[in-house]
């Protein structure tokens, strides 16, 4: 430090944000010291690491920035954050990587159990949470915030409010991920479907998941726009929404303060009820509001052509809004729930069906006037295939719901198949096509490194789609069939076991399509990378272009 | 950015005059199709809160005019299933053994019956064919541990070995070699005695009639004086081909050194008289019944 820098000092968020890591660093090295397992200990001494790196680069960020932050608006143009956007983008990559790996892993593991390896840490049953969390909070989440940050700056027209938050809200949510992740690797789970992460892992997620909200509500305040654009109000309600239902289905009382394991407040069907309320917004407002976000702002963008109808987006949205929050006791059908609230989850779902396909008619039709478009751009074909399998999925489930279809297909695999229809297809299509897009703007690059490989990855995706969720539908509806065959002399015709050995060939070609799906995301990432790390004139986007449209 | 009202080329239509980032909004009507199939479903919503219990009240619930009830539906379908098992169930229960497999009709029913009862709760051991895996004996072959008569699979499947049940199979065999009995040398001595039994080859040093002397000593009380095993204590025949460990020297010494004493739950309790008696049946018809 030269004596031109005096004039400089920390700000009260590098102040106190040091001091609070400070003192974090040292409360989890305590925590470590007293803790009743090796898990917590684990934990404890991560987040006692973690705090003490985040101290370190608060200072070293103070120390080498300029005297002043940076400026929200350079001549009368807003200066957008980037930083934080391209972060969370390529953890989207690497979680979506590790965690499309894990379920080709696991997917293997139940057409060939000895895959299991007979290790506690490789077993199915930490393995599929640490899947389901990896590619729907870690991959997924990633998406959202990267994506909601940028859409929000651009058609707000501000950057983005607070100058350590946003840095906060994307390591602290992989942080999180990584607490969640090796958790469930080291068995520590509170056994609730998509809400595993024990007590400690859900209290920091909150801190993390309430800046999230206010960085992104002050954005919206801050805006130069005098409305604001319909992929914020997707955005809000995502966020808003999944806070809710995070504080809803989480309330634990430890056994100890330095131990890993909690019990929830609710007890019987009452947590039953709690649970699949969570479970099924958690598709809701992560996977779908937040997602249809993505398309509201990626789809337009990259066609080129104005959103459809703005009165949709207003009615659907809303409706999408007001029913949604309804449709999670159909997961709960004919169980000790009680009778009405089983009728309410299944009509909620059926007037859900029209709301939903707002959306997808949003996103579809925006492409009127540029369907050629689709014949040259495979990143846009990635986006309106997304939702084309959105409206599969979205029509899929309202079925599903409905209780005699669902007496066939509950814990069946049809709800695999539809739930990776809806996963695969439309989440994942709509953020590899974001993620795509997002790259060349962040790095400043003129396009991607080759829309040819964007080609494969899109037909090798698609057709891994295909061999899955096909698959899951004839084992799903093979398996109800002969779960529910009696004997002209009344007894089942199938035991169990039968109904296990049918499914394999099944099983094979579901691991299959995952594998398609993996090696799709791995072409990917190579993209990706080359477009950030090749030489500009290395880029063959134009020449592919071309032979796309060949 | 303008407040006024855009006209799109391309579509023919107005926008709403809004601009973010390049991103404009047709001026599009909600399609017809869509709001009239929308207000469908509310309709049809409305009609199934109106038959079915649907809404919460400060008490109780609406309960809809076809007074509908899961568990009542429930009972009306086990009611209805034990029509179609009917009485023969009944007749199964009160029949003894051997006159269950001399009726064609009942054996078929007790097949039926214990068949899937034994996919769902004897095939993770036995293996779904009833053909065993190392430890869990073959069903299908005529060799017993403990009786392959109807009786016998009676009391086995009733009570179980070795699982705490009071009238369980117990005794189970000495670990030879851990209780110090037989040092490692003899165990290996008289595991090749025992492969000698049923013809199997031996390692060469193997001292035949220390090997004899061992077994006399130890092993005939439980397996016989010729190793052709003992039904009453569960003891093996050792002089056939059926492993029920492996007969390899090195599973052999295993064997001889900590014992074994391989668990069967006791079902009585767990499945219903008629049922167990239906998969003894099935058990029994597997191939090896004697």
């Amino acid at each position: 430090m030269n004596q031109s820098q005096t004039a400089k000092s920390m700000t009260h968020g590098e102040a106190g944000l040091a001091i609070v890591f400070a003192a974090s660093a040292f409360l989890c090295l305590f925590a470590a010291a007293k803790a009743l397992d090796t898990a917590f200990a684990f934990h404890a001494s991560l987040a006692c690491a973690a705090s003490l790196w985040a101290v370190f680069a608060i200072m070293n960020r103070y120390y080498d920035r300029p005297d002043s932050l940076p400026a929200r608006e350079i001549n009368g143009r807003p200066n957008y954050n980037m930083g934080p956007i391209k972060f969370s983008a390529v953890m989207a990559v690497f979680w979506g990587i590790a965690g499309f790996s894990v379920g080709l892993l696991i997917a293997s593991q139940l057409a060939w159990p000895a895959l299991n390896f007979d290790l506690p840490w490789t077993s199915f049953g930490r393995l599929r949470p640490l899947h389901t969390s990896a590619v729907v909070f870690a991959f997924g989440g990633n998406v959202l915030i990267a994506t909601s940050f940028y859409v929000v700056q651009k058609t707000c027209r501000a950057r983005l409010a607070g100058d350590l938050a946003p840095w906060f809200v994307v390591i602290g949510y992989n942080f999180f991920i990584l607490i969640a992740g090796t958790g469930y690797l080291l068995g520590v789970t509170q056994s609730k479907e998509y809400a595993e992460p024990e007590w400690y892992a859900d209290l920091w997620l909150t801190i993390v998941w309430v800046t999230y909200l206010l960085v992104f509500l002050m954005t919206i305040v801050k805006r130069k726009e005098p409305h604001i654009f319909v992929a914020n109000w997707f955005y809000l309600a995502f966020i808003v929404t999944i806070a809710v239902l995070h504080l809803g289905n989480n309330p634990a009382l430890p056994v100890s303060m330095f131990g890993s394991k909690s019990y929830i407040a609710w007890g019987g069907v009452q947590d039953a009820m709690f649970q699949w309320w969570y479970g099924h917004n958690a598709v809701g407002f992560f996977l779908t509001a937040g997602f249809l976000a993505i398309m509201y702002y990626f789809i337009p963008k990259r066609a080129e052509r104005p959103v459809y109808s703005y009165r949709l987006s207003i009615i659907h949205f809303w409706a999408i809004i007001f029913l949604y929050i309804w449709a999670g006791p159909h997961h709960l059908h004919y169980t000790a729930l009680p009778d009405w609230a089983q009728t309410l989850g299944m009509t909620f779902s059926i007037m859900l069906w029209m709301p939903s396909w707002g959306g997808m008619i949003n996103g579809m039709m925006t492409l009127s006037g540029a369907w050629d478009k689709l014949r040259t751009d495979p990143v846009l074909r990635m986006l309106v295939v997304s939702v084309a399998f959105y409206g599969m999925a979205t029509f899929e489930g309202p079925l599903m719901s409905i209780k005699v279809v669902n007496s066939l297909s509950h814990y069946t695999d049809w709800t695999i198949g539809h739930v990776h229809s809806g996963a695969l297809g439309w989440v994942g299509f709509v953020s590899f096509g974001a993620l795509y897009c997002l790259f060349p703007w962040l790095w400043d690059r003129k396009g991607l490194y080759s829309l040819k490989l964007v080609n494969w990855h899109f037909w090798i995706a698609t057709i891994g789609i295909v061999l899955y969720i096909s698959s899951m539908w004839v084992s799903g509806i093979l398996q109800g069939l002969m779960w529910r065959a009696y004997t002209s002399l009344g007894f089942l015709e199938y035991s169990f076991i039968e109904s296990v050995e049918a499914m394999h060939p099944f099983y094979i070609i579901r691991a299959a399509g995952g594998a398609l799906f993996l090696i799709g995301a791995l072409i990917m990432a190579f993209n990706l990378w080359m477009t950030v790390y090749a030489r500009e004139e290395e880029v063959t986007a134009p020449v592919a272009l071309q032979a796309a449209a060949e | 950015m303008t407040e006024h009202s855009d006209f799109d080329n391309v579509s023919g239509k107005t926008t709403t005059g809004h601009e973010w980032d390049g991103i404009k909004e047709l001026n599009t009507p909600l399609p017809r199709w869509w709001v009239i199939t929308f207000y469908l479903t509310i309709v049809w919503a409305v009609g199934y809160w109106v038959v079915y219990p649907a809404w919460p009240m400060l008490w109780s619930h609406t309960s809809g005019i076809l007074n509908y009830s899961s568990r009542a539906e429930v009972a009306v379908d086990l009611a209805n299933l034990e029509k179609i098992r009917g009485d023969k169930m009944v007749v199964l229960g009160a029949a003894p053994l051997a006159e269950i497999e001399k009726d064609p009709a009942l054996l078929a029913l007790a097949r039926a019956r214990g068949k899937t009862v034994f996919g769902d709760n004897c095939a993770p051991c036995h293996g779904s064919g009833g053909s065993g895996t190392k430890g869990y004996p073959n069903l299908n072959d005529d060799e017993w541990l403990w009786g392959g008569s109807l009786d016998q699979i009676l009391q086995t499947i009733q009570f179980g070995v070795r699982s705490g049940h009071a009238k369980a199979h117990e005794s189970a065999m000495l670990a030879f070699g851990k209780e110090g009995v037989l040092k490692k040398d003899q165990i290996v001595t008289v595991a090749n005695y025992v492969r000698s039994l049923s013809g199997l080859s031996i390692s060469a040093g193997y001292d035949g009639s220390a090997g004899v002397k061992i077994f006399t000593d130890n092993c005939t009380s439980c397996h016989g004086d010729a190793g052709k095993g003992n039904q009453e204590l569960g003891a093996p025949d050792l002089t056939d081909k059926i492993w029920l460990y492996g007969s390899d020297e090195a599973t052999l010494v295993e064997t001889i050194t900590n014992g074994r004493a391989g668990v069967m739950p006791a079902w009585v309790g767990r499945l219903d008289p008629s049922t167990i008696k239906a998969l003894t049946v099935y058990v029994h018809s597997l191939g090896g019944g004697k």
